[in-house]
């Protein structure tokens, strides 16, 4: 582990006091600041809680917020849920497979983009809606999305 | 001097229509013309219906303007702040408007209805949620102050159990009745947990509550912590919630600094202090004992119940656990009395409903309602209408696990006790309307490609039992179906329904033995190889996408 890493884990320990019970909160925060939890970040979170490696892994598998792969440098997140789906959704869908070339759940060969999809945001009433990053994107059209991917993609 | 406050919305759904540039834009002409130090600018929830938004309000003249861009946003400035006039062509009509006013509507069976009777929501937008002197300033706290001077704990109870006030959060059990189980436990560690695990696909209700008007749900929670006598409170709120929980733990931190929170609360000796616990993404942990486990560290499993939280809780100890907008009608109810709130809604279902509408109507977004109108009303009335060109064919109450209804239930008043009677929920109070271009066999495939991901896998009939649906269903949208699918469908849902574990595996099922029941022909047709609504990709390769699931990446 580089020695950054090793210190982002410790300071973060360190702020939730090595509790046991923060361990949801303290893999949140390390999955979104190192962007995913590497099998030697958990091993130490597990050292440090005295808690069973299975059951931190356990519980970094089970939230979907806890990333166990490295991901691209942005993140869409698409709704996949129904009040999407009847806005429309399908065919921002079939535009985000299309436009990136990947398939939902993948990361472009580049490491731009990982496409993935979420459960609902709630922002269902200006569906459909996708998040890139932190940012929630609504009243998605094909055109819209173009837009949108060369305007996140194109600034780096 | 401040002279005047410009409240921005800011809501996701306005900042999702740029209302943060609007600010800026706001901001930036407030320097130019030397205004900054006696105008205020911040951001507030929603003041009206979506379409309008994101809005402007201007007080104390109490203006409203929307939808606004960044450009008239500097132009509101110019003209309304510097010049003295109101900007007419940006005014919001105030049919649109949704503001504590009541406005008599021409509808209704019995004579006279109203818009949007607002308890809960009545803050929200009109209040700056970063403020707690705002919140004060609109009756906040004086309910919390109310009980502790004047009422002992068991009168707080009775109050909120003669008022009939039912759960929020979906099931409607009576919160009074909740309250006096935890109040009678020998255990003296109690707990009191608001559940803002808002993960139900199309329900936006508490996230509004949230950000519009934080303290509210505070408050609710340090009247229950009264009345139950627990000296600790926990806010379960969702991952993706990042505003709200900003928000949320910004308020907690003005309400100790003021002591309405925090030890021995306005000189009465009563302490009770209040944390914040986000989650990590996992539908299942709106379950209250999988939140729960969730809240101690571990995976979002449901626990077997009974024992029921009220009895063996968080760390074991008697817990309360409420849904955001159940806390958010204490406060009213302690002051105002339960008298008053019987006077909102049925006889059986007191007080109002958020509902969030979305779907093939004109006007989408959160509504606050009497309980009892009609799902016709809600159409015709607040939703403006179903969109042009389209007819209603049916609605979807209560989120993704709610009950697929047909046009026979439009008429049938909403609340518990009359939706039960038909077969139907309530639930969480999303109405998804959908036109006749929806196809029941579609939507049903995608409504079980979202359980069959949230699925925790602890039980064989939740975690295999939403995969079989959802094949069968995918095989039926392509034209695969076999003539025992019907059959099977049904004897799984129902299986589902009886044995599943916990509450998501027994409401999973709910759409799919709703619409066997409802929609029996339309489903029967994709057997021929026909989608009546033209929908489904009739005999092509299955199109299903692939979601790959990360415990088999």
């Amino acid at each position: 582990m580089e020695k950054s890493t090793t210190e982002l884990v410790h300071q973060i320990l360190t702020h939730y006091q090595n509790d046991r019970e923060a361990l949801v909160e303290i893999l949140r925060e390390m999955s979104q600041k190192l962007t995913y939890l590497s099998q030697e970040t958990l091993a130490v979170v597990a050292d440090a809680l005295r808690l069973p490696y299975s059951h931190v892994y356990s519980v970094a598998s089970f939230y979907s917020m806890l990333n166990l792969e490295p991901r691209g440098r942005h993140v869409i997140k698409f709704c996949q849920d129904a009040p999407c789906h009847v806005a429309g959704g399908r065919e921002i869908w079939q535009t985000l497979e299309r436009e990136l070339g990947i398939p939902f759940g993948a990361t472009t060969p580049d490491g731009t983009w990982t496409l993935l999809t979420t459960s609902c945001i709630g922002a269902c009433s200006v569906g459909p809606v996708m998040m890139v990053d932190d940012e929630i994107y609504g009243n998605l059209t094909p055109d819209r999305v173009r837009e949108i991917l060369a305007q996140v993609g194109g600034g780096l | 001097m401040i002279r005047a406050t410009i409240l921005v919305s800011g809501d996701p759904q306005s900042l999702g229509r740029g209302a943060e540039d609007v600010k800026l834009a706001i901001e930036a002409e407030l320097s130019f013309y030397g205004l900054e130090n006696e105008i205020e600018v911040g951001f507030g929830g929603g003041t009206a219906r979506t379409e309008m938004l994101p809005t402007v309000s201007i007080y104390p003249e109490g203006v409203v303007y929307g939808p606004v861009k960044p450009a008239d946003g500097a132009f509101i400035v110019e003209e309304h702040l510097y010049k003295g006039r109101v900007v007419e062509h940006l005014l919001v009509p105030s049919d649109a408007l949704v503001s504590g006013h009541l406005a008599p509507l021409p509808a209704g069976k019995e004579g006279k209805r109203y818009a949007e009777k607002r308890v809960v929501l009545r803050r929200v937008g009109v209040i700056d949620p970063y403020n707690i002197e705002d919140y004060v300033a609109h009756d906040g706290y004086f309910a919390l102050g109310q009980a502790l001077s004047t009422m002992t704990p068991a009168q707080v109870m009775n109050v909120v159990r003669e008022s009939g006030l039912q759960g929020r959060g979906g099931a409607g059990f009576p919160t009074g009745t909740k309250w006096s189980f935890v109040a009678n436990r020998p255990e003296e560690v109690r707990y009191v947990v608001c559940n803002a695990d808002e993960s139900e696909p199309g329900t936006f209700k508490d996230r509004m509550i949230l950000e519009g008007d934080p303290h509210a749900v505070l408050e609710g929670m340090a009247l229950a912590g009264y009345a139950v006598g627990a000296h600790e409170g926990w806010i379960y709120i969702r991952g993706e919630y990042v505003l709200s929980k900003e928000r949320l733990e910004q308020a907690i931190h003005q309400a100790e600094e003021l002591g309405v929170l925090g030890d021995d609360i306005m000189g009465s000796g009563f302490s009770f202090h209040i944390h914040v616990h986000a989650g990590a993404g996992a539908y299942i942990c709106g379950e209250e004992t999988a939140l729960l486990e969730s809240m101690e560290g571990k995976r979002g499993i449901p626990r077997i119940r009974p024992p029921y939280p009220t009895v063996y809780g968080y760390h074991g100890m008697p817990t309360v656990v409420n849904n955001v907008e159940t806390l958010a009608n204490v406060p009213p109810i302690v002051l105002n009395g339960a008298a008053w709130y019987r006077t909102l809604g049925t006889k059986r279902s007191p007080g109002t409903k958020l509902y969030s509408v979305m779907g093939d109507v004109n006007v989408t977004g959160l509504i606050e309602v009497p309980m009892g109108i009609t799902l016709r009303e809600v159409v015709d009335i607040y939703a403006g209408g179903m969109k042009a060109g389209k007819t209603f064919k049916c609605a979807q109450t209560g989120g993704s696990s709610g009950s697929i209804i047909p046009p026979d239930f439009l008429d049938t008043p909403m609340d518990y006790a009359s939706m039960a009677e038909k077969g139907a929920g309530l639930g969480s109070g999303a109405l998804l309307i959908c036109g006749e271009d929806t196809c029941i066999v579609d939507l049903a495939s995608v409504l079980l490609r979202f359980f069959k991901t949230e699925s925790c896998g602890k039980c064989t009939p939740c975690r295999m039992g939403t995969t079989r649906l959802l094949e069968t269903f995918d095989r039926l949208r392509v034209g695969q179906g076999k003539v025992e699918d019907l059959a099977v469908l049904e004897s799984v849902a129902q299986n589902m329904f009886k044995t599943s574990f916990c509450g998501l595996g027994q409401a999973a099922p709910t759409p799919v033995l709703t619409a066997l029941r409802f929609f029996r022909d339309e489903i029967a047709a994709h057997l021929d190889g026909h989608c009546p609504a033209g929908v489904c990709p009739m005999h092509t390769v299955s199109e299903a996408p692939k979601t790959r699931h990360k415990y088999i990446s």
